[in-house]
Order: C-alpha cells, then sequence, then structure tokens
C-alpha cells in the first residue's frame, strides 16, 4: 500500500536545486579560477594597511600623506629621513650652505642610479623640478618650489624661460640651489615626494600611463611590482638602489575601512596599519593598553574658524568668549580618547627652538564677562549661527559637545550644527560661506611656518576673512631673518597675536599618530614628530632565542 | 522574435542616454568641486585642470565634449584615480563584482526556491515557520550589520574563513553568501507564496489523481508555474547583485566596482559616475529583457510586445 496521505504530499527531493548550485558553483569557482585575476600568492616580508587607495604614484602630483608614503619609497630626494624623522643624506651625499643661507650646493652620490639602471645625475633633478613647476603638470604642490629664486614666477607662467630659476647645473653630480631668503626648512622640503627626481624619458614615453608597473623606472629604496585597483600594490627591494633595504617584499594593502583592517591586523593578516584613520575611533580607548597600540605627537592641529566678516564673530570679544569658554579637555577625553594634547595655541609641540604663546586657556568666568561686555549678558540675543563640521564619525561628535559646552557655559542656545558631506564641505569653506567651522591643518614640514603662514591676509589657506598687516609684515620679516632664534622670536609675536589677540581661529587639540605593530616582529618603526616612516628603515627582528 | 529584441535593444539607446545625461549633469551641478582639496589649489593650476579634463567652460559645453568621447567609446578619465581611464577602471572591477555576484546571485536562486519550496510543502509547520522567520530577517537585516556580524563570528572567532581581501578561493565565500541571504530571504518568500498558490488549482489536483508520484507533481507541474513570479524579480536582482554592493565590497576588500557607486558620486567625480550608472543601467535593461524573454520561453501565455 501507499504511505499515508500526509508523508505523501512531504517531498523530500527539494535536494535537486542544491545538486545545481553545486554543480554551478564548481563552474564558477573554475571560471574564476582561470579568469578572475587569480595569483598565486608570492611570499610577502611584511603586509601593511596604508589607509586608502592612492590617488596618483606620480611624486609631482600626489598631496596625500598615503600616497607621499609609496612615493617616498619607490623616489628619493637630495636629501631623506632616519626612523626617528631626522634629515639625513639621500641622492646628495653631502652640501653646503653659503652664510647667508640662500644658496645650497648639493654633490649628488656618484653611485645613484634609476632602477633601469641608468645614472642619476643633477640634470634629472633639474628637469624634474622644471615638471613640477610648469603649470601643464597640475601639481598642486608646485609652491615648494617657489622658495627657489624665479620659482614662483615660473610655476604661475610669468616668466617662461627656466634658466632664470634659482637652480644650476655646473657638473653631472653637483646642483646649486638659490633660495629667494633664507628658509630653515629647505632641507626638510628636498625630502619631500613633491621635490624627487622623476625619470623623463619614461614620463615622455609613456604619458598619462608611466607609474603603471612596468612602465614605471624609478630611484628609491623600491620598486612598484603590481598595483591593482582597490586590491594591492606590491613593491620589491630596488637592485639599484645605492642603501641597503632590509625587508625585501611588501604587500600595501588600500583598506580604507577602519574596521575591516583592524580586522586583518587582528587575525595576523597584515603585519602593520600605518594610518590613524585606519583605526577605528571608538576602539582606541581599549586599544590604548595593548602592546601593539602606538601613539605619538604628530604635527597637525584641530582648531575652529571663525568668519570674522559676519556678526557677531566681527568682535574679538566674542571670539575670544568662544575660546575661552570651550573647555577642551572634555574634548578629548570624552569623544578623541587617543591622548590628543589640548591645543592652546596653532603650531604644534616639537619644532626645535620654538617656544609657543600660552593662548587662551579655559576660563568660563572670564567669557562670560567679554560676552556680557559684547553686548549678549547670559548668551541673550546672540544671533542664530550654524557650526559647519565635515560629515564623519569624530567630525559630528567634536561639533555636538562643542555646541553643548557652549550652551552650558555660556548659555548660548542659538548655535547650530550644520555637517556637510566632505567635498561640499571643502567648497563652502573655500567660499568662506560659514560662520564658524571645524577644521584641520597638517604641517607639511616640522617648522612654525607651515601654520602661520596660512593667515596672512587673503592668503589661499586662510579662510577666515581675517587680516592684519603687521602680521602679514612680520611673516616678511622673518623670512629675511637668517639668525634662527630671532626668526623663531617674530613667529612667535604672529602666533600670539593669532591665538591670543584677535583670535580668528581657536584651536582644540593636536592630533595624534596611531599605528598597530607587534614590535617583536618589526622594528625600525618608531614614532616621529613628522609621522614619516620610510620603508627602507624596517626590519625584522632577530628572533629571540 | 529577434526583430523583437532587436527593437527592445534600440529603444535602450534613448534610455540610456537620459540616464547619463541627468547623471553628468546632476553630479556637475551638485555643489562642491571634484578637484577641491584641504588645501587650495593656485588658480593657474586649477585651470590647467579642468582644462585638461575638459570641465572648463560652461555645463552646456562640458555636456558636449562628454557626450562626443562617449560616442567614441571614451568615458573619460577618472578624477579620483588619476592615472586611470574610467573604461580601464571598469574593465578591471566589472569582472570581479560579477564573479562574486554569480556565486551569490546562484546560491541565493537555489537556496531560496529550495527553501521557499519546502515552507510551501510544509505549510504552517514548524518548518515553515523557521523559513519564514529567517526570510524575515534576511530582508530586513541590513547588509552593513550582518557583514560585521559574519566577520566576527566566522572569521574572527572561529578562524574558519578569511575575514578580507581577494584572490583565493575561501576569501570568496563569506562575502557571497552576505550578499546572497537578502535575495535568497526575498526568493523564499516569493516562492513559497507562488508555490501554495499554484499548488490549490485543478492541474495539480488532476496530476495527483491521475496518480503521478509527489516528485513529479511538485517539479513537472507546479514548480514551473509558481515560478514565474520569480522571472520578474530575478531579472532587476541580477542586475544589481552582479554589479556589486558598497558594503560587502568595503568590508571585505574586494577590488569590485560597487564601492564606486557611492564614492564617484562623493568625489563629485562626473565622468566615473556617468560610467557606473551606465553600466548598471545596461545590466537592468539587459536583464530585464532577458526576464521578457525567459516568461515567453516558459509561459506560452505571455506574449512579447
Amino acid at each position: 500500500m501507499n504511505a499515508s496521505p500526509a508523508s505523501r504530499r512531504r517531498s523530500t527531493s527539494l535536494l535537486l536545486p542544491f545538486a545545481g548550485l553545486a554543480g554551478a558553483l564548481v563552474l564558477f569557482l573554475a571560471f574564476f579560477y582561470f579568469f578572475g585575476g587569480w595569483s598565486l600568492s608570492e611570499p610577502v616580508d611584511l603586509t601593511l594597511c596604508n589607509g586608502d587607495e592612492p590617488q596618483s604614484l606620480d611624486p609631482a602630483i600626489v598631496t596625500g600623506q598615503l600616497e607621499g608614503r609609496i612615493c617616498l619609497a619607490l623616489f628619493q630626494g637630495l636629501t631623506t629621513r632616519n626612523a626617528k624623522g631626522d634629515i639625513i643624506p639621500g641622492i646628495a651625499e653631502s652640501w653646503e650652505i653659503t652664510p647667508d643661507g640662500l644658496t645650497y650646493t648639493f654633490h649628488l652620490r656618484p653611485d645613484a642610479k634609476w632602477s633601469n639602471g641608468d645614472p642619476l645625475t643633477a640634470d634629472d633633478f633639474l628637469n624634474s623640478w622644471e615638471r613640477v613647476l610648469n603649470p601643464h603638470t597640475t601639481s598642486e604642490y608646485s609652491y615648494q618650489l617657489f622658495y627657489l629664486v624665479n620659482g614662483e614666477a615660473y610655476g604661475t607662467g610669468k616668466i617662461t624661460d627656466f634658466s632664470q630659476v634659482g637652480v644650476k647645473v655646473p657638473d653631472a653630480h653637483t646642483l646649486v640651489v638659490t633660495l629667494n631668503h633664507p628658509t630653515a626648512y629647505f632641507l626638510e622640503l628636498a625630502s619631500l615626494q613633491t621635490l624627487c627626481p622623476v625619470h623623463l624619458p619614461t614620463v615622455k614615453k609613456f604619458g598619462n600611463a608611466w607609474t603603471k608597473p612596468g612602465n614605471i623606472v624609478s630611484n628609491g629604496p623600491y620598486v612598484l611590482k603590481e598595483w591593482r585597483l582597490n586590491d594591492y600594490i606590491m613593491v620589491e627591494s630596488n637592485p639599484n638602489y645605492w642603501g641597503k633595504v632590509p625587508i625585501h617584499r611588501i604587500k600595501v594593502l588600500p583598506t580604507n575601512n577602519a574596521t575591516a583592517c583592524f580586522n586583518l591586523f587582528y587575525s595576523g593578516k597584515t603585519d602593520l596599519v600605518i594610518d590613524k584613520s585606519s583605526i577605528p575611533p571608538q576602539l582606541v580607548p581599549d586599544l590604548k593598553g595593548e602592546s601593539y597600540f602606538h601613539a605619538n605627537p604628530f604635527g597637525a592641529t584641530m582648531f575652529v574658524r571663525y568668519n570674522v566678516k559676519r556678526k557677531p564673530f566681527d568682535d574679538p570679544r566674542v571670539r575670544k568668549a568662544l575660546a575661552l569658554a570651550l573647555k577642551k579637555d572634555d574634548i578629548v577625553q570624552k569623544i578623541t580618547r587617543a591622548g590628543e594634547p589640548v591645543a592652546n595655541n596653532l603650531v604644534p609641540p616639537g619644532s626645535v627652538g620654538y617656544t609657543p604663546p600660552q593662548g587662551l586657556r579655559y576660563n568660563p568666568e572670564l567669557a562670560r564677562q567679554l560676552l556680557a561686555d559684547a553686548g549678549y549678558p547670559g548668551g541673550k540675543g546672540f544671533p542664530d549661527m550654524n557650526l559647519l563640521y565635515p560629515i564623519c564619525v569624530t567630525g559630528e561628535k567634536v561639533a555636538t559637545e562643542m555646541q553643548a559646552l557652549w550652551r552650558r557655559e555660556l548659555g548660548i542656545t542659538s548655535i547650530h550644527l550644520r555637517g556637510q558631506e566632505w567635498k561640499v564641505y571643502l567648497n563652502t569653506q573655500q567660499l568662506i560661506d560659514f560662520d564658524l567651522e571645524i577644521s584641520s591643518w597638517v604641517g607639511d614640514y616640522n617648522d612654525p611656518q607651515t601654520f602661520l603662514d596660512m593667515f596672512v591676509t587673503d592668503g589661499g589657506n586662510n579662510e577666515t576673512g581675517w587680516g592684519n598687516p603687521e602680521y602679514d609684515q612680520m611673516l616678511k620679516t622673518s623670512e629675511g631673518t637668517p639668525d634662527p632664534a630671532q626668526r623663531m622670536q617674530i613667529l612667535q609675536n604672529m602666533e600670539k597675536m593669532l591665538v591670543e589677540d584677535e583670535v580668528p581661529i581657536v584651536p582644540v587639540y593636536f592630533w595624534v599618530g596611531m599605528s598597530l605593530y607587534h614590535p617583536e616582529k618589526l622594528g625600525g618603526f618608531e614614532p616621529n614628530i613628522v609621522d614619516d616612516h620610510r620603508w627602507n628603515e624596517f626590519y625584522i627582528p632577530e628572533k629571540k632565542p | 522574435m529577434s526583430t523583437i529584441i532587436l527593437r527592445r535593444l534600440l529603444q535602450a539607446i534613448p534610455v540610456l542616454f537620459i540616464v547619463v545625461s541627468l547623471t553628468f549633469l546632476l553630479v556637475r551641478m551638485a555643489p562642491g568641486n571634484p578637484f577641491s582639496t584641504e588645501k587650495k589649489i593656485a588658480p593657474e593650476i586649477l585651470a590647467e585642470l579642468e582644462n585638461q579634463y575638459d570641465l572648463h567652460g560652461s555645463i552646456r559645453h562640458q555636456y558636449e565634449q562628454y557626450l562626443w568621447k562617449l560616442v567614441h567609446g571614451n568615458m573619460g578619465i577618472s578624477i579620483r584615480y588619476l592615472n586611470r581611464s574610467v573604461n580601464e577602471i571598469i574593465e578591471q572591477s566589472l569582472p570581479v563584482s560579477m564573479v562574486l555576484g554569480s556565486v551569490a546571485y546562484l546560491l541565493a536562486l537555489t537556496s531560496g526556491i529550495a527553501m521557499g519550496g519546502w515552507a510551501a510543502i510544509r505549510h504552517n509547520e514548524w518548518g515553515d515557520r523557521g523559513i519564514m522567520l529567517f526570510a524575515l530577517l534576511g530582508i530586513s537585516i541590513p547588509s552593513f550589520v550582518l557583514a560585521p556580524l559574519a566577520v566576527m563570528i566566522v572569521a574572527l572567532e572561529w578562524n574558519l574563513l578569511p575575514a578580507y581581501g581577494w584572490g583565493s578561493l575561501d576569501q570568496i565565500i563569506l562575502p557571497a553568501i552576505c550578499l546572497a541571504i537578502p535575495f535568497a530571504a526575498a526568493i523564499a518568500r516569493l516562492t513559497r507564496g507562488s508555490l501554495l498558490e499554484v499548488l490549490k488549482l485543478d492541474f495539480v489536483r488532476t496530476a495527483r489523481a491521475k496518480g503521478l508520484s509527489e516528485d513529479k507533481v511538485l517539479f513537472r507541474h507546479a514548480l514551473k508555474v509558481a515560478i514565474l513570479p520569480l522571472i520578474g524579480y530575478s531579472g532587476p536582482a541580477a542586475a544589481g547583485i552582479l554589479t556589486g554592493s558598497i558594503v560587502i565590497e568595503t568590508l571585505f576588500g574586494i577590488p569590485g566596482i560597487g564601492r564606486f557607486f557611492v564614492n564617484s558620486a562623493l568625489n563629485r567625480d562626473p565622468f566615473m559616475t556617468s560610467g557606473v550608472v551606465l553600466v548598471f543601467s545596461s545590466f537592468l535593461i539587459l536583464f530585464n529583457l532577458l526576464a521578457d524573454i525567459l516568461y515567453f520561453v516558459v509561459d506560452r501565455r505571455v506574449k512579447l510586445e
């Protein structure tokens, strides 16, 4: 007899689709194996998370830190940095500076070569610098060469004869550079990617595609082997490099998701997480005790910009009141939580010979007094103001906390939050179409000038509407002052005007650089203020018996 | 039938033209500049950049320049990835998304139909309830919750599968499952509902009365009819799943095309945005056409046009 109706109506052969699935999967995996960009992984000596997919690897073009890191592994300028961040000889083995600080004579290493074996000569530097300054190259960092005599004139197209620019080649291994005024940090600039030489025959031959693996010729410790978009970049030590490169093959992951980066590190799939943006901010308090978590001071400042063209921020008393009422400890302890030092001035600590001004410390009584003097006692009558911030995890939280602090300390209830996505925020900032905003500045080199020259009247990165002829004059004077101590004194006076007297900005905290690595597995990664870690300084420590 | 297909493909051209035009114009008119960075760019450099990218002059002029390039099969140069053309980026990243998407799609389709069929047969029993609960969760839990949970448990706690990367077989499994789950859940619900309706119909009763085995009733007769609503769903679903997902690709580090849909718009990169929108719309049109053809093949009552 048949089985009972109930069980008869239950088919168990629904396995058929599963069989189909298995077959199809095998088929597709086979397809993937043959066509899907499969690469049998070669042994890698070091894997690191670098933050995001680089925009470009052309040293003349890139401006970002993450691109800079790769470029400085592939290319090397006249000078370079050691693990501590100090300037040491690079392609130039020595140099002389005239007593007026205006002329630098660099002596290039006679054994310096390109990765294809071509000799590297002073002409390569001269031609590469011409390329950087040439507006057709669209180098956004070309101003790093404006310190050269006539550099700016050539870079902005005012003159077209490059022989008038202050760089000369007396012989194949000597480069003479003439500057507009004594520039204490020129040797630092010479280590940046913008001033690195590029192999011009390669650039001419391949045009836009010259940085691709197979095309690229470089002169740094590493050469580019593979570059798969959003997947990985593989570099190998350059056999033609003049120095030693302890780690042979490095795989660079362009991971832009902090959680994914942390997962990779936690599961042992990456040895080093470099970028601070690659560490989930919410995990930082828990990570702080771990032996693999490393934080170091870093030359960047987070600050508030006022639009001094708008009421009530045209009144320095109001600007000062808001600055004095900001309890910055709350922000670094409650929100950022990576051990950021509170900033009362703009220039981050660590510039040699520079003593920053005191700045405005938290003082709510004085703040309330100033606000009352300006006509808003207890925050009454304070107009509606928008606090602009870029939409990101930290930006939103910091803005909210500031809004709360100003309400609590000053009774101002009319400051509203205005978040904008990154590109829109940048646009609003450049048009100075905000009341007050949260922003940050990362120094290009370790000198107060990289922070202070932003705020010259109508400067491209001023973006507050503020200006003071006295400030502009002081900057000019400082540039013509060869004595470092005297120059630092002038810069200190400038900063005092900026953060104590006129206050178009309120410094909030200094960034810290963060990285993840096991010290017993990776050496040569030392904290330094410029957060510049050259990969040829890395080594794998000997295992202790 | 081939004339009808040809006509449908020709009709796609004006549709794609409108889509790509709207995308380009919207990106160009949105506030924010593709070239803006934290540091102000010198005006000479900005002018040269706009010149090199053909983004100078009036929007109409820029649009005409873009269309002219597009007609010649050139989708422009990416502004975010400076040394790469949009064509090259799509050539590199689309196959990756399609491989992952195909695996996920097959997974979703087969497991979805199996679960739906199972649930329909065990209507109102525990099996049915269990599957329907799974389907409800699968549809309602967003991938940005599901994927990190899967990574945390499967990859980090149990150490079964890699949490990240692309290039080896084991790296495809977790993202494919995460990508497939919402689609599988939707397919399971659709199949169950449709099969329940069909099993009540006369021809099923006739088949049973003729003494056919339950397997034959189900596979040869009922499922063939019950699958019809699925065809309508799976066309657009295929277009969506094959062009990747930003969440899955970002979290699992998959070098696919999915992440460009959002990132290129945020970067205000008009060429990249228009390029990926063009790809997605072509897929959508193509798979809808395929679904219609499939309808026609499976169900003789349907006429194309």
